[in-house]
This record gives C-alpha cells, structure tokens and sequence, in this order.
C-alpha cells in the first residue's frame, strides 16, 4: 500500500460539497431570520474557538509524548503534525475579531463606569488583547513548524541529532503552552462575561481542548483505515486513544463538576451570576452537555473490547465532538446572546463552512508527507507494543 | 507420581519463545513463574479474559448506591438538618461522597475477589517454587508423563532458548 496519502479529487469533491452546503445554509438562513452582527460574530468565535482547539492539539500531542519518551506514538505522528497545519489560518480568523470586539466582549466599550471592569482595565483593554493574541500564536505557530520540519529532516538524514531536536521543541512548547492555553481561555472565553472569573478555567478549556483533539484524530485514524492507509497503526494503537477518549471525558467532568460545586455550594452572586443563565435558560442544553461529555463516553468506553474496537470508537468520538462544540456554545452564548439564542440553520451553516475549510487545509497538508515517518529511534518500539 | 519439568530463564524474550514453541508443538505448559507482568504472555498461554473488570463494576455499583441511598436516608429521613441553607436533599453535595465509595468499594471489591481467587491473604501457607522467581529470573513449568517418552523435544525446546538451568523433578502423590 502506498505510503503517501493522495488527497484524491474524490474527497476534495466531498469537502467542496460540505463548503457548498455550508455557503446554501448561510443564505438560507440569511432570507429566514436575519442574523444579527452580535450573532455572526458569536458564531465565528465559537467556530474559531472549535477548531483552533484541534489545530492546538496537534501541537499539544506531539509535545506530551515526546518530552514523556513515549514510543507508541511515532507510528501515527504524521497526523497531529498536519492537524497543526491549520494555525496559521485560525490566526487569521481569530484576528478578524478585531471587527467584532463591541459584539462580544462587553469590556470593549468605553465610558461603561463599571468599577469591577475599571479594575480589570490595565488587563483586559483592547491593543493589549490583540498584543497577547499576537504572541500567542507566534509561539504556537513558531513552535509547531519547527516539530514539522524537523520530523520531516529526519525522514532524509538518520542521525539522532533531531529525535534531541525533536524533544528540546517539544519541551519548550509544552511550557509556553501550559501559559498560553490559560492565559488564552482567560482572554477569548472567560472575559466574555466579565465580572465573574474562575481559577480553575484555564484547566477546564484545556481539557476540552484535549477531548476535541484525541476525538478528531480517532476519526482521522478511522477515516484514512477505511481508504486503506495506516496499516501500521494496529489495535494497541487504537486501544490507547480509546483509553485517552475515556480518561479525559472524566477529566473533563471532573473539572466541570469541581468548578460547579464550589460555585453552588458557596452561594455568592457574583459566582452564581455565571451558572444561573446557564442553568435556567438553556436547561436542555447544560444537561445534554453532561450527558454527551461524560455519561456516554464513560459507560460506552468502559470495557476493553470497546475501546479496540474502531467503529464503536468512531461513533464515540464523533458524539464527544458534539459535545465539545455545544460546551464551546454554552461558554460563549449566555454571555453575549443570551436567553434568544437558539442553534438553527445559521450556526450549522458556520459549522460547515469551518469544516470544509479545516479538512481541505488539515488533507492538503497530509498529502505532502509519507503517512509513517521514517528514523524515529521509536519507531520500532511502535510497532511491537502492548498495552 | 507426577513428573514436572522446570526451566529457567534470565530474559523475558527468552520466556516468551519458548512458551510459543511449546504451544507451537502441542505441550501443554502447567506454570509460568515471573517476577512482574510480562506482556503478552496472556496471549500465548491462552488464558481467559480475567473477570475482575467486571467484579470491579459490580462493586462499585453497589459503592455508589450505598453512598446515595445512606446520603439520602440520613439527611433527608433520619436526621434532616439546615445546613448552609441547602435543601436536604442536596444531590451536588453528595457526590464527591458518592464518588469516593464507588472507588473505594471498586478497588476494595477487586482486590478481595483477587485475593479469594487465588488463596492468598494474611496467613495463608504459600509455597515458593524457588527464590530466584521473586528476583530476577523467569520459570516455566511443563508436566510429563510417566514414560519419559516427550522429555528430549521439551528439553530441546527449553534449551533452544537458553534456558539456564533444567530440572527434571518427581513428586510422589
């Protein structure tokens, strides 16, 4: 079987086809109920938000298990490593929010004579968001190149020089992420509603963040096993993302509940300002994101045969990244919308268009290297492992 | 009388091709003594799937609905009391209880079955086949029949494999 993924016309007709339907809901959705600024703005936040988290992730992934000596993972490399890819295009569109400050952020405005914004005022003012925004993803970007083009030295040369290389990246984008990732859900998320503020936020976005990200490449994995590529990636391999799947939806309750429970528990307005719309208008939705993020992974993935089994795994990933997606919504909603909010043909719209776009970049990138990297002292090790 | 047939070795890789080749050529292998989990000796001995997964689900089950029901029963039944201005039943409270039992009772659960099992607890008589299996060697342990007729092809097999030291015993039943 060949060891380069072509990215046939096929697939490119199909990720066109979810663009066209994406651009067709727009429209629609324009000539039925036209959307507000306040809404458009939200949607590109939350999208930018989504799939920012799995272009991250690539990043994330690659630089967990190199500075952890992992070796199970060479063997699937290639696929974080194109999931990163995308960064540079969310930069873009994470800038485009520029236009959008007023419609989303609340602190944005000026003369608002809010003491508790006024104190937050030498943070959260906007050249200084956009400043922080900027260094943000130089790092990542910088960074992620970086692991990119050494893996891709690496396949000519054999010489250990860049599996070091390899390992000295990855440890300092593991440092400048930890900071980054908090400092990042503080500035795009939380600040959305201002006045409250959680200390445990920044966990909270990141566990989501790794959720997203492990779904998405099990169903990379899935997709390019179903063209006939990854021989290589055998159940052991599919078996440890299954147990990343299972493990980090109970993180991600965890967290959740952690944040809750003090909340609820201590009875401040302050606080509970934040989970009372939450809770009172969107009633449905805030227990449908329990449910999809924890009840059904958790009892769906509890088993070893589940977790080897690919097509179960499919079928979990894609509710998590539901799930996911609606717990991005219900971060962002409330604060800005509010109660009127609803999904409709609008927001379904933005999804796909996102998604057209992010498959398009994420396979194009694919294409350019050999699914299996090559020299990796590890590689061996990936094959012949059991879990 | 029962004849046995035991082989030692110092690498795990060594173990496990011997324990194939044996599966391989029909003997069935009695024992296999290590001093840590050596993985994938599971799969060549054809051992069942263990079952205390599912013993650990069922304990702690019973662990979460212990910890509910007793939460429930004394703050809303036996002994209700005002406390932080909480209704008495307060589910989100009673979690991070409920959560705590269901491991404990899930660990406490599994550990008991294991220990049932395979007869082991405080004060009970085990036997050690030899010193050197708890430090750093690997044993296999194969029947033979009366006649001696399978004891060269075992021993070939074990020896193939640098077995360091064969030892053919006889035990008298």
């Amino acid at each position: 079987m060949a060891n380069n993924y072509t990215f046939t016309r096929k697939t490119q007709y199909w990720i066109m086809s979810i663009v066209g339907i994406g651009i067709l809901l727009l429209i629609v959705g324009y000539f039925i109920n036209t959307p507000s600024r306040q809404e458009l703005w939200t949607n590109i936040l939350i999208n930018n938000l989504f799939f920012l988290f799995i272009a991250l992730f690539g990043g994330v992934f690659q630089a967990l298990h190199k500075i952890a000596y992992s070796g199970w993972h060479t063997a699937l490399q290639r696929i974080p490593e194109a999931l990163t890819s995308f960064l540079p295009i969310a930069a873009a569109l994470m800038f485009l929010l520029y236009f959008g400050m007023h419609d989303l952020y609340h602190w944005s405005h000026e003369g608002l004579h809010d003491p508790i914004l006024e104190g937050k005022a030498a943070y959260l003012n906007i050249p200084f968001f956009f400043i922080r925004m900027a260094v943000y993803f130089l790092g990542w970007i910088g960074l992620t190149y970086l692991l990119r083009k050494n893996s891709l030295q690496q396949d000519t040369i054999s010489d250990l020089r860049y599996y070091r290389r390899g390992k000295f990246l990855a440890a300092i984008f593991m440092v400048f992420f930890a900071l980054s990732s908090s400092a990042m859900s503080w500035d795009w998320i939380m600040s959305i509603d201002g006045h409250w503020f959680s200390t445990l936020f920044g966990w909270f976005v990141f566990i989501g963040l790794f959720e997203i990200g492990i779904a998405t490449i099990i169903l990379m994995i899935s997709f390019l096993k179903i063209k006939g590529y990854l021989e290589f990636i055998n159940k052991e391999h599919i078996h440890d993302m299954g147990k990343y799947l299972f493990a980090f939806s109970i993180f991600w309750m965890y967290l959740w509940f952690s944040q809750y429970l003090l909340i609820w528990y201590s009875h401040i307005p302050e606080e509970t300002a934040y989970f009372a719309p939450r809770l009172h208008d969107f009633t449905i939705l805030f227990f449908t994101i329990l449910v999809l993020n924890f009840v059904i992974p958790f009892f769906g993935l509890m088993t070893r045969n589940s977790k080897r089994n690919l097509k179960w795994l499919t079928v979990m990933a894609i509710v998590v990244l539901c799930g996911q997606w609606l717990n991005i919504y219900m971060l962002v909603i409330p604060g800005t919308i509010g109660k009127t909010a609803q999904i409709g043909v609008v927001e379904i719209g933005f999804v796909c268009l996102y998604l057209g776009g992010f498959l398009y970049v994420v396979f194009s990138s694919l294409a350019k290297a050999p699914l299996l990297s090559k020299n990796d002292p590890l590689l061996e090790e990936s094959f012949h492992y059991e879990t | 009388m029962r004849r046995y047939i035991s082989a030692y070795f110092e690498d795990e890789g060594n173990l496990l091709r011997a324990a194939k080749d044996l599966k391989e050529n029909n003997i069935s292998i009695q024992d296999v003594l290590t001093p840590f989990p050596v993985h994938g000796l599971d799969s060549i001995l054809g051992f069942k799937k263990s079952l205390i997964p599912t013993v650990g689900f069922i304990s702690g089950a019973i662990g979460t609905m212990v910890a509910f029901g007793f939460q429930t029963w004394a703050f809303t039944v036996d002994y209700p009391l005002f406390i932080g201005g909480k209704p008495h039943f307060a589910i989100p409270s009673f979690i991070p209880i409920t959560f705590e039992l269901t491991v404990l009772f899930a660990a406490f659960g599994m550990v008991f079955a294991f220990l049932i099992r395979s007869k082991l607890g405080p004060g009970a008589k085990k036997t050690i086949h030899d010193e050197r299996i708890t430090d750093d060697h690997f044993v296999i342990i194969v029947d033979l029949d009366e006649s001696g007729s399978q004891d060269g092809k075992v021993k070939d097999i074990l020896s193939k494999e640098e077995a360091q030291d064969i030892k053919v015993k006889e035990i008298e039943l």
